[in-house]
């Protein structure tokens, strides 16, 4: 096509006259201009408000909700590795707020309404204080760590034979319905994910960041660390231990299963292949792995073989996460403007 | 200048090993005085900078600041007195842009009371800084990736974050090392500023003509020991610290 346009028009990337020195700050001046900040915000948000009347009471519905609680696992992970927390011990946060909410509906007899608060609250207190005499720890020592507390758990609840030991603790309550579970599942995964954005952009998010990236600097700069890490892990095991609770209450059972493996490597995998440190990606990946891994279940037993060679090829492809690579190519739309 | 005593170091010592890094070294610092610490490589002049800033804890000795021992106190309770350091090695934030190396800086207790904090305030505050200190505002320079940045600009960066903590005392380690002749004709200017200020500065330094345009006093330090204290070019006459820059006759040739 010849360019007809040429010598009057040229060529503009869309975002550059509406940022506004940086990334987070924009000037817009028309209809365009809003919507090209606010659809890639607003869309999704409109379509997971809208995927559990899509997707029903069925099975695709129970992944539905399967998905909101990794994500939340997912969202977990990232916000402590946003701070150089490498965690390898999820599950535990997971499974604490789990039989923390199971126990109260059980035991104490409180509704949902109560115990999934209950779960959460308790179960991100009981990890900050475990967690809290390890934060001096970095890297790789401080995701030992946590990677031996839900073994260390799962097995006192085996041997002390509390909690229902090895069998767990059935007949716990469920949801009123099913749109119920559904539609408590995915705003909170909605705010979660808004409210990790809005705390990374503030100044306190900017001090999070810098202890990831140089955490001597930033004492020296007259920061108490071992108080942002604390409150780092008390807000990430937190929002584990909601999507502890959650699931509690949705499968009506909470056992050593929950301390399992997979609640730890499924939500760092999808934080990984969506992107980390942007949350929306962590999302995203979760989004993309468990349905996948659903759609793999034909294949029976090369179901993992599958999974894994496609997890592998992302991985490589695309290393800095999916949701980082769509990012990219949105800014460098481009529109026609008269010079 | 005042007389009044800011920082008082007596008697510190702190070994590893067998190696004494510091041996027994006292000095007092007045209020506004700039005071330069030379010595060979090894000579332990970083180590006496983590010693009173909190990094290492000495075997024995006290740092007494403002009237009050500081030793056993936690880094970031020393800057939040007002004892800020730069890093002999650079350590920015490398994955913000360099303004947002300062905002650690800024919300630290001592400085975050002093402004509100609304959404981007603290941007603007720590953007006076860097422009003040040579990175202009209207470049892309405040804006860039830490990461992005060349060495000069990296150690001016560092400082940058020493001042936004509005400092009483600042420690300095090696801040001309690694930077241009021009980069070093331009920070000089900003130190001798600060100083008339009213703040008080010490200066590790292997860039002995710089540090002698500024420096009010001297202190050599060898094998961990004070070898030499005084006025800068008395200081430099003496045979010991002749010696211990240049060897002896023996292990000279």
């Amino acid at each position: 096509m010849t360019e007809p346009r040429e010598g009057k028009y040229r060529k503009e990337r869309i975002d550059r006259g509406i940022k506004a020195r940086s990334d987070t700050v924009y000037i817009v001046s028309s209809p365009r201009e809003i919507m090209y900040v606010l659809l890639p915000r607003v869309l999704p948000v409109i379509g997971l408000l809208a995927l559990p009347l899509v997707l029903g009471e069925g099975y695709w519905g129970r992944v539905l909700f399967l998905c909101c609680i990794y994500a939340l696992l997912a969202l977990s992970w990232d916000f402590m590795a946003s701070v150089g927390l490498i965690s390898l011990g999820q599950a535990f946060f997971f499974g604490i707020g789990g039989y923390l909410a199971g126990a109260a509906n059980l035991y104490l007899g409180l509704s949902p309404l109560f115990s999934i608060p209950i779960g959460a609250l308790g179960g991100g207190a009981i990890c900050t204080l475990l967690l809290a005499p390890v934060v001096r720890l970095r890297g790789i020592y401080f995701a030992m760590i946590t990677l031996t507390f839900p073994l260390l758990v799962s097995r006192i609840i085996e041997a002390t034979k509390i909690l229902g030991g090895t069998h767990g603790l059935p007949g716990i309550a469920f949801f009123p319905n099913v749109y119920t579970a559904m539609y408590v599942a995915v705003p909170i995964l909605i705010i979660c994910m808004f409210v990790f954005r809005r705390i990374m952009n503030e100044d306190y998010g900017t001090v999070l960041q810098g202890i990831r990236d140089n955490d001597r600097t930033v004492m020296s700069s007259g920061i108490n660390i071992y108080r942002y890490k604390i409150e780092t892990i008390f807000i990430s095991g937190v929002t584990a231990a909601l999507a502890g609770a959650l699931g509690t209450h949705y499968w009506r059972f909470v056992g050593l299963s929950s301390f399992s493996w997979d609640f730890t490597i499924v939500p760092l995998a999808g934080a990984i292949l969506g992107g980390a440190g942007t949350f929306a990606g962590a999302t995203l990946g979760i989004f993309i792995l468990v349905p996948l891994s659903e759609l793999l279940r034909e294949f029976a037993g090369l179901r993992i073989v599958f999974y894994s060679l496609i997890l592998a090829v992302c991985v490589i492809g695309l290393p800095e996460g999916i949701f980082h690579y769509l990012q990219r190519k949105y800014s460098q739309f481009e529109r026609w403007v008269a010079v | 200048m005042g007389n009044d005593v800011l920082l008082k170091v007596e008697k510190l010592r702190r070994s590893f090993g067998g190696i004494v890094a510091v041996d027994n070294i006292s000095f007092d610092l007045p209020k506004g005085e700039v005071l330069g610490i030379i010595g060979p490589n090894g000579s332990g002049k970083t180590t006496l900078i983590n010693l009173i800033t909190g990094f290492i804890k000495p075997d024995s000795g006290k740092v007494i600041y403002q009237g009050k021992n500081i030793v056993g106190k936690m880094p970031y309770q020393i800057a939040n007195m007002g004892v800020v350091r730069s890093f002999q090695m650079v350590r920015p934030l490398y994955h913000l842009p360099a303004f947002k190396n300062l905002i650690p800086s800024l919300y630290a207790p001592r400085v975050k009371k002093l402004r509100g904090g609304k959404f981007g305030e603290r941007d603007d505050m720590a953007i006076d800084i860097l422009d003040d200190i040579g990175f202009e505002r209207d470049s892309f320079v405040p804006y860039k990736l830490a990461n992005a940045l060349p060495h000069g600009y990296l150690k001016r960066l560092d400082l940058a974050r020493c001042i936004a903590l509005r400092p009483d005392l600042l420690i300095l380690d090696e801040l001309f090392s690694g930077m241009s002749m021009s980069e070093v004709a331009s920070t000089l200017p900003i130190i001798e500023r600060f100083n008339e200020q009213g703040l008080t500065i010490i200066m590790v330094e292997h860039r002995l003509r710089e540090l002698f345009r500024v420096a009010n006093r001297v202190i050599v330090l060898n094998f961990g020991s004070k070898i030499a204290e005084g006025a800068p070019a008395a200081v430099m006459e003496s045979d010991e610290v002749k010696k211990a820059y240049l060897g002896t006759e023996e292990d000279g040739s």
